[in-house]
Formats: C-alpha cells, structure tokens, sequence
C-alpha cells in the first residue's frame, strides 16, 4: 500500500515537469521561430548523439570513439536515398545502417580487450571516409552529394522524435535488468561472465543500439547542409563533442550528458563566429582539465556538494 | 555420481606449464579440497574449468557432458559456480542487486524480477548479511564482501560450487564462521571444491583433497593419508 | 618488370622506413608509459611544420633541423607527460582506468594541438622542396630527398636501439618496461624514465615529422592518418615489441606499396583489412607479449 503510493508520487512530479518541457518543446517553432528553433535543433542533435554515447560508453567503459562514423552513415543514408524515398524511411533506414555499421564493428572488437576496441573505433571515421572517397573518384565518379532540401521546422520536429526516442531507450536500458548487466560489466567484466551473463552479446547489442539514433540525426542533420562530401560527412568532430559533454556533464545520471549537450552546444554556436579554432582548443582544454579534475563530471561535483551539505547537517542534529 | 571430472587438463602460460596433464574427478555432494603451494596452479584449475582460461590440451566434463571450449557464462547456467581469490564483487552496485543479477541472469530460463528479488534477499540471509541491501558493494568489509560473492554464486543455482581462498584474510572467528557456511551450503546438496591455505578449515571440513605442485597433481587422498603423506610434506616443508 | 618489383620495394621500404619511426615512438609511449597517445600524429606534424618554419623563415637545412626540432618536441613530449599523463597515472583508480582516461586525455589534445597549428600556420597543405633532384638505382628513379629520409630512419633506429641495449638508461627504460613495480623498488625512478619514454616517443614523432617534411606536402590536419598507421603497426608488431614496432612498419610500409601499386588511394583500407585480420586471429600480433 506504501510503496504503491510512495512510487506514483514519484513519479507524478518528474512525470508533470516532462509532460510540460514536452509541450514547451513541440510548440517552441510557434512562439519563437527562425534562428533559435535551428539552435534548438542543433542542441537536440548533440544530446541525442551524447545520450546514445552514454547508452553504451557510460557503464561498460568501453571508450568508442565512432560517433562520426555512425552519424555520417547517416548524412550518407540521406544524401543517397533522399530523392527516391520519403523522408521518415529515409531516416529509419539511417538509423537501420549505422545498426548494422555498429553491429559488424562490435562483433569484431568487442570480444578483444577495451583498447582494441577504442583504437579500433577511432580509426574507423578515417577509413570509411577514405573508402568513400575512393569509391566516389572511382566508381560513382561524382565528388559529393547534394542533399534534399527540407525546411527547417520540419527538421526541428524531426529531431525533436528522435530526441525523445533516445531518452526514453536510454531511461528504460538504464533501469531494466539489461541495464544492471550493463553496469556489471563495466563494473567486473570477468565476474558478470561468472553470472551468466553473455557479456559479447550484451555489449554488441548494445553498442548497436547507441548507434541507430545518431545514424537518424545524422540522416536529418545532413538536409541542412544540402552539399556533402566525405570530408563533411565523417567529421572526428563528432566523436569528439559527445566524449566531452558527457564527461563534463557526468555520466552517472541520465540529466548529465544532457547538461553537458546544453552547455556545449549553446558554447559552440556562440564561440564559432570567431575563429572556429580557437573554440576547439578550448574545448579540448576542457576535456583534459575534466579528466584531471572532474571525474565525475558537474553532476557528480554537484552530487558530492550537496552530499557534503547535508551531512554536515545531520551531523549537527 | 561424478559430477566433474579432468583428464589430461594442460595449460602453458608462455613456455611454463601452470597446469600439467592433471586428472581429477569429484563426487556429487561431496567437499573437496584443493591445496599446494603457491603457484602450484590451483587457480588456474579453477580457470580452466569455469572456463575463465582455455585450456591447450584435455577434456573437463560435468556430469558426463564436456564443457571444456564452453563459454564462462554457459558453464554457469549449466551449474557451475564459483568465487574468485581476488574479490569480484560489483563494488558501486548495491548489494542486493549483486545478487539479483544472479538470480536473473545465472539459470535459463531467467526469473521474474519479482521473484528474482525474493529470492536474492533470501540468499542474503542465508550467508548472514540481512540488512544491507542498498549499500554499495564496495562499502563492506572484506569478510562480508567474500559473503556476498558466496551469495551471488549461490544466486545462480549452482550443483557445484568452486570457492578460491574463501578463508584468505580472515581472523579465527571468521574462519569458524566461513566453514559453517561451507557445511550448510553442502547440506543444500551442492558440491563443494574448496581451493585453501588454512590447513586446519581444509582438513576438518574436506572429504577428499588434491595436492597439486608445480602444475601436476601429486598425491590424492583422504585428509589423514594427505596429512601423512611424506611426498606432501616434502613439499611444504621444502617451500 | 625488375625494374617495377624494385620500384614497388624501394618504394615500401622508403615509406615503411616513416612508419618505422613513427611506429617506435607510439610503441614507446604506449608499451613503457603506458599512454595510447593518439595525439601522436600531431606530433608528427608538428616537426613538419617546425622543420618547415626553420627551413622557409630561418633558412635552416632540414637535416640540420634535427638537432633542433628533435629535442624541442621532447622537451614538449616530456613535459606533457611529467605534469598531465603523471597525474592521471597517480590519480585513476587502476591501470585500466589509466589506459582509458589517458586516451581521452590525448583526445582532448589531439584537438588542441591540431587547432594551434591551424591558428599558426593555417589549414591550406604546404610544403618546401629540399634535395630533390632524382636518384637512378638499377633502372628505377627516385627522389634523393626520399632515400636519404630512408638512411635516417635506419639510422635512427639503429641508434635507438644501441641506446636501448647498451646505456643504463636503456636498460633502466627496458626494465621499467618489462615490470614497472620491480624496477620502482631497484631504484629506477619510475615517474622520469615514463616521461623519459613518452618524450622519446615524441621525439621520433618530431624526427618522422621532419623526414617527411622533407618528401611530401604537409598540412595541419595530417596527424590523423599516422596516428592510425602507427597503431595498426604497433598492434602489427606486437603490443608493446619495440623491436616489433620497427620491423612491422616496413612491412606496412611494403604492404602499402603493393596496394598503391593495384590500386592507389586504397592504402589505408588495406591496413585496416590487415589490422582486423590481426584483431580476429592473432591480437598479440608477430612479437607480441599480452
């Protein structure tokens, strides 16, 4: 009886502020049109891709550093098939690549120790950017693609369904047994074997997973750039910025990366309009002086300040 | 029954064999024992058979099925459990979910997370840790630490249960306590090997003991014959 | 059809002389300190652009260039790993962690290093023309500035290793990277011979940078390819062989000349073909340990 009550009040809180941030979001294009609607893409884009990135990277420990490349199958997706099919295939089939791109990768990798697997990914953005444009020279003979135009609300909208595709994936991966297996894993590898766990399987299915929401941000990102090209396409860039808000943010809370995402996408759109180099330096700086200082990332710091408030409390009660 | 059985078990680490043509056989309920010298090759036994390690020659069977080029996790499912001699407990997972993951994952078909639950607070009970469920693992001290990797092998519905230096670090009273739970867990009807450095645990709770030295086996026995053996004595007073 | 063979050899041999150098360094920064540096490539270009900067602005001939941009870029290597790579090592729960954190660490430098170059020297290819008049070995032609590029790296190498297996401090740095605990407890000071290593590691990026310099056009964005080479080779190799390390990038170097003879600009793809090959069947690659 307690606990039934305990848990709906619960989740009646958290459940209204979601309910109204979503309503907020769905007729943001209404009340606040042109530039901030496009900002608010781009923000959307960056947590799903950081979000997804968790998904897999937060419990195990397995550092990937592909999110380029998942994300540029997507543009490619977008770019090849935007003109035959519409768009909602277009970008489920986006999603559906960069599944299997993630799927062969981890089938390959992930038996092997983690650094294998991160050198492994890391690389991976070069080489299928290297085949593409070979492929390109060589057999299609073009030099890029132009990409189907879609207005930018629609994008928006787009954007915001994957958005809340991957929050809700990663909310319920998070608090199933799925999730716990997940975390054993990064917390034991040998250990979660012992359990039963088919730890290959789990790490393969869920690399795949965090995979197919950036493919589909990819697929829908890439109609704002209407010409790419593999350069364009399979940019280190993004593997870069998910790695660093979600170490920024913290990675032990679902709001973390999200946090992280925020902070840094608002920052870049910012700083970009001065030399562009500058802002990747200081967020590079940024990342190294979190690994040295922030472990835990903001939310963790947070965490940590809050617990130390509190306990003093109860310490002079 | 034979509920395990080893013949002609090998493993090279490089050019050194760390386990060398060992035949073994353990009978269903019984406490077995497995004793030597520091790197004798007793977990690396324990390895080969949970499969942790893949052995370069020989056959392993549990119950009469061979389980030798078998996955860690499959040989759990099938019933083998064990614990390991460097304590691998999921140290920022609460306790009870250590278990739980157990329960879940540790038989086929799985358990309803309900039931799973149930019985995980049960096994924590059993192995004497009630009420500290929602602390981190790594928040125990080490004997219960060792209590909880019990109770999560124990999670997974073993027939046979592997345990490494259950005893290592333990003072007296702990040690007492650690064999009593040994004893309950072979009155439940499971099989126990028992990998130990205090003598007098392995002596007074074993039924049989396995003596290896440098990777080979070199006396099996009861633990009067191992304790008067001269070969084993040899050995231990020569280290 | 000699001569071709031979062009295709030579050839392998001149690039696998590169990704010899650059492949030592990596082995040295990841096998003793422990750091998969994946900066490592912008290290390489670093000592192009030093060397490119010297030779166009100061006028410095480029082989004269070595004594200067070899030591700056280990000073720079030794540093960043005395004050960032240290501190990680002292501060991550287990080697594990290190390995991971100081791989994103070296991400994040990655980044800054490439975007200061950039901010420098801009992000158009450059490049200077030093010894380039041809060379006629056995019928097939080649640039004089590529086989000297060989006879450095060579060189090079053979200093190092005589370094390694005659000083103290090759010994200490062996030592230190066969059991870094043991060698701690016989007076080895540990925390400097690993910044010793890791600023060693960066100095043949810095030489290899150089070398390049001198045969091809650089650019500011060129790291990430050999930074990937010097990996798949590493890995090639044997993780943590440094001698392996050396044998393995003139294999590549050879591989990629075949390939570039089928087929140019499927090099690289080649490598990964190799480098999952290595991954599926043997990891621990040709001189490999764990």
């Amino acid at each position: 009886m307690d606990i039934n009550t305990f848990t709906s009040k619960r989740f009646l809180v958290p459940g209204l502020i979601t309910l109204i941030l979503l309503i907020l979001l769905a007729t943001f294009p209404l009340y606040l049109p042109g530039y901030p609607v496009i900002l608010l893409s781009s923000i959307l884009m960056y947590i799903v891709i950081t979000v997804s990135w968790v998904i897999f990277s937060g419990p195990t420990g397995y550092m990937s550093l592909a999110s380029a490349a998942f994300f540029g199958v997507g543009i490619y997706t977008a770019a090849i098939l935007g003109e035959a099919l519409p768009l909602p295939i277009v970008i489920g089939i986006g999603g559906l690549a960069s599944f299997c791109v993630a799927l062969l990768v981890g089938a390959l990798t992930l038996r092997l120790r983690g650094i294998y697997f991160a050198i492994f990914t890391f690389g991976l953005v070069e080489l299928i950017k290297h085949v593409l444009l070979f492929w390109e020279l060589h057999v299609t003979g073009t030099r890029g693609r132009f990409v189907i135009v879609v207005d930018y609300t629609t994008v928006y909208y787009v954007m915001l369904v994957i958005f809340v595709m991957t929050m809700l994936t990663a909310y319920f991966i998070r608090r199933s047994k799925f999730g716990s297996a997940l975390q054993s894993i990064g917390e034991n590898e040998e250990a979660a074997a012992h359990t039963g766990i088919n730890v290959t399987l789990v790490k393969v299915i869920t690399f795949a997973i965090s995979a197919v929401f950036m493919g589909a941000a990819g697929a829908i990102m890439a109609t704002r750039w209407t010409y790419i090209d593999p350069y364009i396409a399979f940019n280190l860039l993004i593997s870069f910025m998910p790695v660093l808000m979600a170490i920024f943010g913290g990675m032990g809370q679902l709001y973390g990366p999200v946090i992280g995402a925020i902070i840094f996408t608002y920052l870049k759109e910012e700083l970009i309009t001065r030399i562009p180099e500058l802002y990747m330096i200081i967020f590079g700086v940024v990342l190294v002086a979190v690994i040295l200082f922030l472990p835990n990332g903001l939310v963790g710091l947070i965490q940590k300040l809050w617990k130390r408030v509190t306990g003093e409390q109860h310490e002079n009660t | 029954m034979r509920i395990l059985e080893g013949e002609g078990v090998t493993k090279y680490f490089g050019g050194l064999a760390a386990v060398s043509n060992v035949d073994f056989h353990v009978d269903q309920g019984e406490i077995a024992g497995l004793i030597g010298p520091n790197g004798a090759g007793k977990t690396t036994l324990f390895n080969l058979i949970s499969a942790a390690l893949v052995l370069k020659s020989g056959i392993i069977r549990f119950k009469g099925e061979k389980i030798t080029g078998l996955k860690p996790h499959q040989i759990c499912r099938m019933g083998v459990a064990r614990t390991f001699q460097e304590v691998k407990i999921f140290a920022n997972m609460p306790v009870l979910e250590n278990v739980l993951l157990g329960s879940l994952f540790g038989t086929s078909p799985g358990m309803s997370s309900a039931d799973a639950a149930r019985e995980a607070a049960g096994l924590l009970e059993f192995v004497g840790l009630p009420a500290v469920s929602a602390t981190p693992a790594k928040d125990l001290t080490l004997p219960n630490q060792k209590r909880l990797e019990v109770a999560r092998a124990l999670a997974t519905k073993p027939e046979l249960l592997l345990l490494d230096e259950l005893m290592a670090g333990l003072n007296p009273t702990e040690t007492a306590e650690a064999m009593e739970l040994v004893t309950r867990i072979r009155d439940k009807g499971i099989t126990i090997i028992m990998i130990e450095h205090v003598m007098k645990a392995i002596m007074s709770v074993c039924e049989r003991i396995m003596v290896l030295h440098h990777g080979e086996k070199i006396a099996e026995g009861t633990p009067e014959e191992i304790a008067t053996s001269k070969k084993v004595i040899e050995v231990y007073l020569g280290e | 059809m000699l001569v071709t063979m031979l062009d295709v050899v030579i050839g392998g041999l001149l690039m696998g002389g590169i990704y010899a150098l650059i492949a030592v360094g990596l082995s040295l920064q990841y096998g003793v300190a422990r750091v998969l540096n994946i900066a490592h490539g912008e290290f390489i270009m670093l000592g192009a652009f030093a060397t490119w900067t010297l030779y166009i602005v100061f006028g410095i001939n480029p082989l004269v260039s070595l004594v200067i941009v070899g030591p700056v870029v280990f000073i720079i290597g030794f540093i960043l790993h005395r004050t960032l790579f240290t501190r990680l090592r002292t501060s991550s729960a287990s080697p594990a962690a290190f390995e991971g954190n100081s791989l994103l660490a070296s991400f994040g430098l990655l980044f800054i290093i490439q975007n200061v170059a950039i901010l420098i020297w801009g992000s158009a290819p450059s490049g200077y023309t030093y010894l380039a008049f041809p060379v006629n070995l056995g019928g097939a032609i080649f640039a004089a500035n590529r086989l000297v590029t060989l006879g450095f790296a060579v060189g090079i190498g053979l200093v190092f290793y005589l370094f390694l297996a005659r000083t103290r401090l090759g010994k200490a740095i062996r030592a230190a990277a066969q059991d870094p605990a043991t060698a701690g407890l016989m007076g080895v000071n540990i925390n400097r011979v690993l910044a010793l290593c890791f600023g060693l590691g960066a100095l043949m990026a810095g030489f290899a940078g150089l070398l390049i310099s001198m045969c091809f056009s650089i650019q500011a964005t060129m790291g990430l390819q050999y930074t990937i080479i010097a990996i798949i080779v590493v890995v090639l190799g044997g993780l943590g062989s440094i001698p392996g390390s050396f044998i393995g990038g003139f294999i590549l170097g050879l591989i990629g000349s075949i390939v570039t003879y089928i087929e140019p600009g499927l090099s690289l793809a080649a490598y990964y073909v190799i480098f999952i090959l290595l991954l599926l069947v043997k990891p621990t690659g040709i001189m490999g340990k764990k």
